[in-house]
């Protein structure tokens, strides 16, 4: 129960976090983009405050509940990395990850978001029961 | 104006923590949760669906409001995407993110935020993801684009918006 309690609280915190963008700067909270223009130099003070933030998040979790949120890794080195440049290739061409696509993009009802989304839980079901298949 | 500068960056710093937080109390943080949550067909742990589900509400909230206003609060103008062109990159790219995503079981907000934890794994990620976007920028052929200085602005936009 707690599993699922907790998932919808930070669920509507991420949520927030979009409408503030949104209301506020007018901006999309979308991760791969603020990140793909910061190394691009491009709105380097509002992206290089916006990954202080997002990296304090855990922190101050941590603050609050006395724990650090779990991080449960399993994918080898050579997996990390060929995962670490799909997921940045492929974010930056399709525009936009879980964060642009799936919160915001779905929020505001983009077709394109919806196909992105599509697609990319299709993928990545696909590519965790492929795996399965190796184990 | 100045003062807009300052609440910009502020109002910035609140949406980062803000998203920070929502992540690591949501469970997103944790790949071994969130490939749980893809792995429909074996052992499925579909708390996860909770979390978008939550944060797309509270966000069409934001895109409702927004509709409302002539300009953000803190800026002459909106800069959310226009771009309504459903193409192969869109597809071939989401794609390609979700298949690392379902490798590994982070994507960039989460393994991000998740760089506070000081794990070896997690920072090996970020450095591969970095250079994965590095990559796509400075492949002008297969990244086909610009992704535009100026015109670019948001996280969903290709710069195709001929």
């Amino acid at each position: 129960m707690n599993e699922y309690w907790s998932a919808l609280a930070g669920g509507l915190l991420i949520g927030l976090s979009a409408a503030v963008l949104m209301v506020a700067n007018g901006r999309v909270a979308g991760i791969s983009g603020i990140t793909g223009r910061l190394l691009q130099g491009t709105q380097a003070a509002t992206g290089t405050v916006f990954i202080l933030g997002l990296v304090a998040g855990p922190v101050i979790y941590r603050f609050f509940s006395g724990a650090w949120p779990a991080v449960t890794v399993s994918a080898s080195w050579p997996l990390l990395v060929i995962g670490g440049l799909l997921v940045g290739f492929g974010s930056r061409m399709g525009s936009g990850c879980t964060s642009g696509h799936g919160v915001v993009g779905l929020a505001r009802l983009s077709r394109r978001s919806m196909v992105a989304v599509a697609t990319f839980m299709f993928t990545a079901i696909v590519t965790v029961f492929v795996q399965g298949l190796f184990q | 104006m100045r003062r807009d500068v300052v609440w910009r960056l502020v109002a910035t710093l609140a949406s980062g923590i803000l998203f920070g937080v929502g992540l690591s109390l949501s469970g997103m943080l944790d790949p071994a949760r969130v490939r749980g949550f893809l792995d429909i067909a074996g052992d499925w742990n579909p708390s996860l669906a909770f979390v978008l589900g939550g944060a797309v509400a509270v966000s069409a909230l934001g895109a409702l409001t927004v509709r409302r206003m002539r300009r953000p609060l803190f800026d002459d103008s909106f800069h959310l995407p226009e771009n309504r062109v459903i193409d192969g990159r869109l597809v071939i790219g989401s794609a390609t993110f979700g298949v690392g995503w379902g490798l590994v079981g982070l994507c960039p907000g989460p393994a991000l935020a998740s760089l506070s934890l000081g794990l070896p794994a997690t920072a090996l990620f970020v450095v591969a993801m970095l250079a994965g976007m590095v990559l796509h920028d400075r492949l002008p052929r297969i990244g086909a684009g610009r992704q535009g200085a100026g015109s670019g602005s948001n996280g969903l936009e290709t710069g195709r918006s001929s």
